[in-house]
């Protein structure tokens, strides 16, 4: 579903970001990318939903290919996957239920679709009481979970987060992880990056360790080798 | 459609000082350029009115008998360059002269100037070369005695022509890509101001076309207004300089639909660009 082929990427300010990570995402999957700041995880996660694109190697996401990809397709390919990030991004004068329909009217959704959809996205990140209000009325984690309403909206098949939880209290980070974790239970894959090694230690979910631009551990492959141990 | 009118729409409510002071800009620069293609419309105009004067003079050979100037006179009426052909015979050629030369009327005295064929030339066929070729033509008939059409009178007004043809295209031109890269900077102004919102509609998937399409509409409908507002800035010009200056004419209805038209077009182009420039970096 989402694969990484000795992936390089280098900016030309900053020199080398990623160097050689190859990678597995299965379908349903939920993947942290933990590491200190600048270690390369929001360009793994730029990566995926082609934002960047590889200097050197190559991206599959869900069929599309990085290599030679033309801007209309990284388009279709963002309306299958939904992206989050630390400062919510909302529109800051319309309300919870505008941003939310704003995803479905950009990609032409039909008209009379679009109430039942934003009203479905709304109750499932448990925000139907505040859909008429605008993002400086609602807290930090209210604002995340219109952000991540709007990334729902369009049954994504994965739930990109870049440090969702980055700007939030514990509380709110606690009901923003768990919300993340029934849309991975509803079978949408979530890859999230976080500092935040408490969430990591208390779920037992695959963790990938990135620092200096390379993976330096990948729970699966931890797991993978104990298996082979076990059998050998 | 109805979502970018919207959008269209929301950008003009949200920044309404930046629209108004965009489409100022707009209709400013297009108001210089009105004044200018103002003064060229003009100035060609009284070129053209001094160039549809230039004329042959040819003067008739003393006895040549009437049927064959009438005969001559319809074989120069047929050649296409020529508008009108005219036998002026020498007394209305004294007439002529006297009325021409004012308070020296008087150094003339009987009818000592000869009878000539007076032609005009059409539009197109006034120009140094053709005016020589058709006198050329007409010198060659035996009961001509002489041509005359005031070759370096023409010369110069061709020149002048020339000159201030070419003096409009450049400075239209300059004007011109003045107004596109003020309108531009404008459209630029209001992408910047929306661009978390394009950032975010890229996030979700919409595609360019998509994104360009309410930039589009608001350079297009800015540019209109800009342009409606130059040509009322420039019609007002126009009367201001006709009462106290000088008589001037004002645009014709096509000519200045064209220029609304004109004006549309570069708010779209001047979108298209400043909006292009922006997706290509994000």
């Amino acid at each position: 579903m989402i694969r990484f082929q000795h992936v390089y990427k280098e900016y030309p300010r900053t020199g080398l970001a990623l160097q050689d990570v190859s990678l597995f995402v299965a379908k349903g999957e939920f993947v942290f990318l933990t590491g200190p700041s600048g270690a390369g995880k929001s360009s793994m996660l730029k990566l995926t939903y082609m934002e960047e694109l590889p200097t050197k190697g190559d991206v599959w996401v869900s069929g599309v290919r990085a290599k030679g990809v033309k801007r209309r397709d990284v388009a279709k390919l963002r309306r299958k996957l939904g992206v989050v990030f630390q400062d919510f991004r909302l529109l800051e004068d319309r309300t919870a239920e505008a941003n939310v329909a704003f995803a479905l009217e950009v990609i032409d959704t039909p008209r009379a679709a679009i109430p039942a959809k934003v009203a479905r996205a709304l109750a499932q990140v448990g925000l139907s009481a505040k859909a008429t209000s605008l993002p400086r009325e609602l807290s930090g984690g209210e604002q995340q979970r219109v952000a991540i309403a709007r990334a729902l909206v369009n049954d994504p098949f994965v739930l990109i987060a870049d440090e969702p939880t980055g700007n939030l209290d514990e509380r709110a980070t606690r009901g923003v992880f768990q919300l993340l974790r029934d849309v991975n239970a509803s079978g949408t894959a979530v890859m999230m990056a976080t500092h935040n090694l408490d969430l990591v230690r208390r779920s037992d979910y695959r963790t990938i360790e990135v620092n200096r631009g390379q993976i330096v551990f990948d729970s699966a492959d931890a797991a993978n080798r104990k298996k082979a141990e076990g059998l050998a | 459609m109805r979502l970018a009118l919207r959008e269209t729409i929301l950008g003009f409510r949200r920044a309404p000082v930046l629209s108004v002071l965009s489409i100022t800009t707009i209709a400013f620069s297009l108001f210089a350029f009105g004044l200018f293609s103002l003064v060229a419309l003009n100035i060609r105009k009284t070129l053209s009115d001094v160039e549809s004067r230039v004329e042959i003079r040819a003067f008739l050979a003393d006895g040549t008998p009437v049927e064959v100037v009438s005969a001559a006179m319809g074989d120069i009426g047929a050649f296409p360059e020529v508008s009108r052909v005219e036998y002026v015979s020498p007394d209305s050629a004294l007439a002529r002269a006297r009325a021409e030369l004012g308070e020296f009327k008087d150094v003339f005295e009987s009818a000592f100037l000869p009878a000539s064929i007076d032609v005009r030339l059409r539009e197109g066929h006034r120009d140094p070369a053709s005016v020589r070729a058709i006198a050329d033509r007409m010198k060659s008939l035996e009961f001509i005695d002489d041509v005359r059409f005031g070759e370096d009178w023409v010369d110069k007004l061709y020149r002048i022509r020339n000159v201030a043809t070419a003096a409009g295209v450049i400075l239209g031109l300059a004007f011109a890509a003045v107004a596109v890269i003020i309108i531009g900077a404008t459209i630029r102004m209001a992408v910047m101001a929306r661009a978390r919102e394009i950032s975010i509609m890229r996030l979700v998937g919409a595609t360019d076309g998509f994104i360009r399409r309410p930039f589009l509409i608001e350079g297009f409908v800015k540019g209109i207004l800009g342009g409606s507002l130059a040509l009322a800035l420039t019609w007002f010009a126009s009367v201001v300089i006709s009462r106290n200056f000088i008589q001037t004419e004002f645009f014709s209805r096509g000519l200045a639909g064209l220029g609304l038209l004109g004006g549309a077009l570069i708010g779209l182009v001047g979108s298209s660009l400043s909006v292009g420039r922006h997706l290509r970096k994000i």
